[in-house]
């Protein structure tokens, strides 16, 4: 496959997690969360737990800690969420800091932040250990249907060119003189979008029929199976 | 704004899974109508656009924007089987790929924003489609009703949910109101670019919206005879 299609969150390396098969590490992410969504919320010392083994893991990855530090921000609305829970929830009142706060609204906002960010932390750590071919093939292997899987490798074949595609109509626009302030341009953005769409539409019939031309018949072949 | 691990308690996410799963078990069987052996790259593209589609801002004012979530916008071009698998592949490969939903709530993630939306964007739109007059015209204003209901639908969902396996007692009719209230809000952006979106592929490819083709079969071929000027 050509340059360019590697994800934006993978970062190159050859440590043990970077080689160790991608279904093991999928089925391993998701025991893992499973153990922790279990988990009540007034356990703590077990969330400690899972802190230090997911660490370990992140240690073993020899991906900078800075680096996964920097694309956790995706957690932050629930963040707030759960910042906001103890001052709407029921039940027993607690002062805090002379404010008065529910006690349970305060255990699940710990309980969501403490999974969320267990959970963040650990996603990251896979994606940026894999390859999406290898979560590609790991899928296959763990049996989630082929056709899901041919979907889903399509769709990151090509996220990358529908995307750029997008950049493109982009400045296209802005070269023009276009900016978009507040909802009198969405007209503009929004027939952007219907172009898009016809451009990805007519981009998979030309794919389909390229596949064709090269005795594809539902199935896709094996991968790297003779090369 | 995708639901994170430990939103929901354990039984309820993976009773959303198992809603997921049979939903995309039974699209694909669906999708195989639609598309026959173009499914896997037509979906796949399809799930390109709507990721693409999804990182397109629409400016509200004062330095907001917003986004298209799209299931009820894929629900009317290319019909709601193709539409849940394309939704569905979109937000496993956020979870896997870019670490954006937790993966044990993958299957509450594709149950309320894929799923619902499609549904009810789908189920609205045709549903008005079978009781008001076949003009092309038409099909964009019923897209974009589908597709404002399909907001507020799905964060009533949510909400249910949140009343069966959420993680605090809040009160719920303040959350009922809270999430419904700003959801409509949200709606009415995604419904108004869902219609000039819709509208604008209309103009250029209306074969291409596969909810226009009801009303594209009732069209007849017209033959205009008489001639004007140029008589040849």
């Amino acid at each position: 496959m050509g340059a360019g299609h590697g994800h934006r969150l993978h970062y190159h390396g050859h440590s043990p997690l970077h080689r160790a098969p991608a279904h093991l590490k999928l089925l391993g992410l998701l025991g893992f969360m499973l153990v922790v969504v279990a988990t009540p919320d007034h356990w703590f010392a077990a969330f400690g737990a899972y802190l230090l083994v997911l660490l370990g893991v992140v240690a073993l990855s020899q991906v900078p800690p800075t680096y996964l530090l920097k694309r956790m921000v995706v957690e932050v609305p629930f963040v707030v969420f759960a910042l906001v829970l103890p001052f709407v929830a029921y039940g027993e009142q607690v002062e805090v800091l002379g404010l008065s706060l529910s006690r349970p609204g305060l255990l699940a906002a710990f309980g969501i932040l403490a999974t969320a960010t267990l959970g963040v932390l650990a996603s990251l750590t896979l994606a940026a250990t894999t390859e999406p071919q290898a979560l590609l093939a790991g899928l296959e292997r763990l049996r989630v249907p082929s056709l899901l899987v041919q979907i889903m490798s399509f769709m990151v074949r090509y996220l990358d060119v529908v995307t750029g595609e997008m950049q493109r109509m982009r400045v296209a626009r802005e070269s023009r003189g276009f900016s978009a302030r507040d909802p009198r341009q969405w007209p503009v953005i929004a027939r952007s979008t219907g172009a898009l769409f016809i451009r990805s539409y007519e981009r998979g019939e030309r794919v389909h029929l390229a596949m064709l031309s090269r005795g594809y018949t539902g199935t896709m072949p094996e991968h790297g199976g003779h090369r | 704004m995708h639901v994170p691990d430990g939103f929901f308690d354990a039984p309820t996410s993976i009773a959303t899974g198992v809603v997921a799963v049979v939903a995309i078990g039974v699209s694909l069987r669906g999708a195989r109508r639609e598309l026959d052996d173009r499914t896997a790259p037509m979906a796949g593209l399809v799930a390109a656009f709507v990721f693409a589609a999804q990182m397109l801002n629409f400016p509200v004012g004062a330095g907001t924007s917003g986004h298209l979530m799209g299931g009820a916008v894929a629900a009317v071009l290319v019909g709601p089987w193709t539409a849940v698998l394309a939704t569905s592949v979109v937000f496993v490969v956020q979870t896997l790929m870019f670490a954006d939903g937790g993966i044990t709530a993958i299957g509450t993630n594709i149950t309320v924003m894929g799923l619902a939306t499609v549904v009810v964007g789908y189920g609205v739109f045709r549903g008005l489609q079978a009781v008001l007059p076949k003009r092309l015209a038409l099909v964009p204003v019923l897209a974009g009703i589908g597709a404002f209901a399909s907001v507020p639908v799905a964060s009533l969902l949510f909400v249910a949910l949140y009343a069966v396996g959420g993680a605090a007692p809040v009160p719920l009719d303040t959350l009922t109101t809270a999430m419904v209230g700003v959801h409509s809000l949200i709606g009415i952006g995604e419904g108004l670019i869902t219609f000039l979106a819709v509208a604008g592929i209309i103009a250029v490819r209306p074969d291409l919206v596969r909810g226009a083709r009801p009303v594209l079969a009732e069209r007849t071929l017209e033959i205009r005879t008489e001639t004007t000027g140029a008589t040849a």
